[in-house]
Formats: structure tokens, C-alpha cells, sequence
């Protein structure tokens, strides 16, 4: 691990102050991902602002009935909360599908969201990876790719998002707010807050360095039955190879995400008016970019049976 | 990062303070006041002064201060400077679950988190469960049902366990409860996906469910 200064911060201002003025800074939540990257060298931070102290560690209740989640409300409790629970169970289920108990006690709701990718290639520094090293090469594009992206990619990186909270976050329609050195304070929806990776796949989001993730924002509660189906290849503690959240009226319609299939949770508002015409139909519309290897095209037909078992669980 | 180095004489805990020295660094003691303060080291690294700081947290019921480079993490510090070696590395990347300790309450991976990031914690690794003559309940659970073979993943098994069971008893749901609402059964499933970030490569699972079934007075 290369070597770096550490700071505790008692303020946000204070953490995005000094993000702005200390070259090569990186918060510091959880830590789950990041520490683990950077024994590999992949992360090489100067300097870290630990932000564990700060007080965003409430879910509450905004003005218009939804829900402001702390950026470091833990996977866990955001999972347990009796509000979460009840009126957003996708989200309770996404979070209960990923990680273990150790990393879900860890993990926090940004670090969740800014977390990497865990392409092979990304992770093996012998390996040529434009997100890594940009400009070097792309090693999964024609290597081992089944667990890669099948949209949303270009010839510089297919890499996937990992998250599961995401996906069902996106189908909630959650908003992400942030606070920049500079005094802004933004709300991003969480769509807008991933970036394609084009000829650029090492910047990943759209938040500028001196700017802090505080909360993540649902919009008050839209009922329905409340589906997260995660397909792997173990049982537990494994990255999807697609999952599903599907959000499901009695009148067929909602709200669908995909995971493991792009660069960010795989949504499309206008895919989503084909909901009461199937799974077939809504994944044709989805999926209708798709460009994935030979390895992952099974992809595409695994995720239109993933929509299909939720719609019929919700159903059900 | 200081390399592990055994002191001449050998290292042993006294109840008061411990200097462990380290071929080409200067020690110094910090702390000495108080009885409850077992180990404090200085560690000089006055090439790089920046890349080390102070900690300090309760460790097995005991307070320790000490110097430590910002890039090690909570299991080294236990093993290398500590010589607590119950909490074992196994991958070193939080996903065999062998280095799992108890922090606030809380099952973490040990080996995932820097020690420089637990000012004030509290923190209980299976040294600080049971001792041989005193074991903990589950300790006493894995002997019985066998709940190992090299015993390699066990100190992480039984630390995850115990606070699993927390987990189980504070109504947090898991990926198999059925109902999201209600509190969990303790059933084989649900301890069998609560305990999956604990890998045991030699397959003692179903001894080690029977052992945790038994303290957690679930059904098979």
C-alpha cells in the first residue's frame, strides 16, 4: 500500500475544504472497497479525510413523505429500518442480497453507490485496463467476460456496476444530494450520477473531487409489491450476474431496474410503459442497445426470465 | 510497514507497559499512568512523520494507546503489534471472513478497516469471548458439535456467530426471511445465509450450523 496522511473531520465544510485543498484526497467511509483496492496499488490516495464522524448517519422523514437517507446510514441498518422495511422493500431485499453481514455492518449508502467495478481485469494489475491505466487496453473485451456489462459499454471498457442498493434505488427514483467546497449544495438524480465510459472509463460519476455525497433521497412511498430477484452463481455473498427490482401495481404497471448488466443500475422510463405487456416486451425495449460478447450474450434472455418470475411473483 | 520483529527477551504481556522494539526505530513509551493500559509502543518514523498516527481504543475490555502507521490495518495491528493471533488472515480482502472481530457491537472484517479508524471503539476478538477455562458458550458449542477440522476459519466463526446472533435478536432481517417484517426464525437457512461471509475450506458447515443452532435454540 502506498503511503498517506490521515485526517478525521468533525464537518462536512470541513471534509470537502479539505478535499479541494489536498492534492490526491479520497473520503473514507466505510472502507470496504477502497482499502481493498488500495493494498492492490489500483487506489493510491495521498491523503484520506475520514468522514465516519460527521452526522449523516439518520434516516428521517422530508417534507413531501419521503425519505432522506444519511450517506452513512450502514447497509444494515438502512436494510433493518422499519421504514425501509415497510414502504421500500426492494431496497431492504437489494441490500440483503449483496455482501456479507461483515460488509453490510461496513458499507455505507454512498460508499455503496461509488463503489467499483469487480471486473477480473480491473483487479489484476498485470492486465492491460483503460479504467485502471488509461489508454492501456481493454483485457475483457475478448477475454472472460460473462460477468460483464451488455449495455451501455463501449471498446474501451464493458465493465459492470456491483451494486445491488443502486438498482433498487433507481427503481425507487432516489435522488442523490451532495455539498461541494464551494458551499453548493446539489441534488442529482441517481441516474445522472454515473457516467458512460465511452473513451473515458476511469471517471466514473459526475461528482467533482471537493464534493461530498450527504444523503440519498426517496420520494415518498408508491406501494405495490415490492420485488429484488438476484440471479449468481452461488447462493449468497456473490455479485449478480442480473438482478432485478421491479416495482408492481395491481394494474401491471411499475417501475423495473436492471443490475449487472451496465456500467449503473439499467433503467428506462420509456421500456417501462411495455411493463403490462410482459417480460418479453419490456426486455426488448430495455435491452434493446444491448451489445454484449459471446460470452454474456445469455444475458439478454436471463434477464428478460428475471423480470419474468418478478412480475409473476408480484402477481402472485 | 514495520516488519514483525520479536523482541530479544521474547514478548510477553505484562501489566504494565510494553515496549516492543524494532531493528532501525527508536521507542519510546506514551501512556504509562494507568493500570488498564497493557501495550504502548511509539513507533519513530521521523522520515515520513505524516504517514502515522495515534489511536487509541478499548480492546477486550483493556484501553490501548498507541503510534501506528495509517496503513495498517485493524488485523495487523492485532496480530503484529498486539500478538493477539486469534484473529486469523486468511485472504486478506474481506472475503473468507477468518479476521471477523467484534467492533462496537458489530461483526466487521478486521482485515478491511484501517486501525487508525477505531479511535475509541470498543472491540472484542475471541480472546476477549472466553479464555480455555471459561469458554464462551459458542466456543463450548463448536467443541461439541466439531464445528471445525484445522480450525484455521474458527476464532472468525465464532466471532461472526455471536454477533449474528445479535443481529437475529435485534430483528434484522436476512436475504431468506420470508417475511421482511416479522423477526426471523432461527432456522438452518437463515443461519446458513447470515454466516456466508465466513468461508470454512474444509467443509465443517454442517457442524458448525448444529453448533450455533444449539446456543441459538432454533429448529433444525
Amino acid at each position: 500500500m502506498k503511503s498517506f496522511t490521515y485526517e478525521r473531520v468533525t464537518s462536512a465544510q470541513k471534509a470537502v475544504n479539505a478535499a479541494a485543498s489536498t492534492p490526491g484526497a479520497r473520503f473514507i467511509a466505510g472502507g470496504t472497497n477502497l482499502l481493498d483496492l488500495m493494498k492492490l496499488e489500483i487506489e493510491t490516495p495521498q491523503h484520506l479525510i475520514d468522514v465516519n464522524g460527521l452526522e449523516f448517519d439518520k434516516i428521517t422523514m422530508t417534507e413531501d413523505g419521503g425519505l432522506r437517507i444519511g450517506a452513512l446510514v450502514r447497509n444494515t441498518d438502512l436494510a433493518a429500518a422499519p421504514q425501509v422495511r415497510r414502504d421500500y422493500a426492494v431496497l431492504s431485499r437489494a441490500l440483503l442480497a449483496g455482501a456479507s453481514g461483515q460488509l453490510r455492518n461496513k458499507a455505507t449508502t454512498a460508499g455503496n453507490l461509488l463503489q467499483r467495478t469487480r471486473c477480473a481485469y480491473f483487479y489484476d494489475t498485470n492486465q492491460p485496463c483503460n479504467k485502471r491505466r488509461p489508454g492501456a487496453g481493454c483485457a475483457a473485451i475478448g477475454g472472460a467476460s460473462r460477468q460483464h456489462a451488455i449495455v451501455g459499454g463501449s471498446n474501451a471498457c464493458i465493465a459492470s456496476h456491483p451494486s445491488d442498493m443502486a438498482v433498487a434505488m433507481r427503481a425507487l427514483g432516489a435522488m442523490v444530494e451532495t455539498l461541494h467546497s464551494n458551499g453548493q449544495v446539489r441534488t442529482i438524480p441517481l441516474n445522472d450520477l454515473y457516467r458512460a465510459p465511452g473513451d473515458t472509463p476511469h471517471i466514473e460519476n459526475t461528482l467533482d473531487t471537493a464534493e461530498l455525497i450527504t444523503a440519498v433521497i426517496l420520494p415518498k412511498p408508491v406501494g405495490g409489491k415490492h420485488i429484488y430477484y438476484k440471479v449468481r452463481d452461488r447462493a449468497s455473498y456473490a455479485f449478480a450476474l442480473v438482478s432485478v427490482a421491479a416495482i408492481v401495481q395491481p394494474d401491471q404497471t411499475g417501475q423495473v431496474a436492471l443490475g449487472g448488466v451496465a456500467y449503473k443500475p439499467w433503467r428506462s422510463e420509456e421500456a417501462e410503459v411495455y411493463l403490462p405487456d410482459g417480460a418479453n416486451a419490456i426486455t426488448m425495449h430495455l435491452l434493446a442497445d444491448a451489445h454484449p460478447t459471446a460470452q454474456n450474450a445469455f444475458k439478454i434472455k436471463l434477464a428478460e426470465r428475471a423480470i419474468g418470475l418478478a412480475l409473476s411473483n408480484a402477481s402472485s | 510497514m514495520n516488519p514483525r520483529k520479536p523482541s530479544e527477551d521474547g514478548f510477553r504481556l505484562s501489566r504494565r507497559q510494553v515496549l516492543i522494539g524494532t531493528a532501525g526505530s527508536a521507542v519510546t513509551a506514551v501512556f504509562a499512568k494507568a493500570d488498564d493500559v497493557q501495550a504502548v509502543t511509539r513507533m519513530e518514523t521521523a522520515a515520513d512523520p505524516p504517514s502515522s498516527s495515534h489511536v487509541a481504543f478499548i480492546l477486550n475490555g483493556r484501553r490501548y494507546a498507541l503510534d501506528v502507521d495509517n496503513r495498517i490495518t485493524l488485523l495487523d495491528v492485532l496480530r503484529e503489534r498486539l500478538h493477539l493471533t486469534g484473529t486469523k488472515k486468511g485472504c486478506d480482502h474481506g472475503q473468507c471472513g477468518a479476521c471477523t472481530v467484534i467492533v462496537e457491537g458489530r461483526r466487521i472484517n478486521a482485515c478491511l478497516t484501517l486501525a487508525v479508524m477505531h479511535e475509541g471503539d470498543s472491540i472484542t476478538t475471541i480472546e476477549g469471548l472466553g479464555t480455555p477455562d471459561n469458554l464462551h458458550p459458542l466456543q463450548a458449542a463448536f467443541i461439541k458439535h466439531d464445528g471445525y477440522q484445522c480450525g484455521y476459519c474458527t476464532p472468525g466463526q465464532i466471532c461472526s456467530a455471536v454477533a449474528m446472533l445479535e443481529e437475529l435478536k435485534a430483528g434484522v432481517p436476512s436475504h431468506v426471511s420470508s417475511d421482511l417484517i416479522a423477526t426471523s426464525a432461527v432456522t438452518d437457512a437463515e443461519i446458513r445465509e447470515r454466516m456466508s461471509g465466513n468461508i470454512c475450506r474444509c467443509g465443517a458447515y454442517s457442524n458448525i450450523v448444529d453448533a450455533i443452532r444449539e446456543i441459538a435454540g432454533g429448529q433444525a
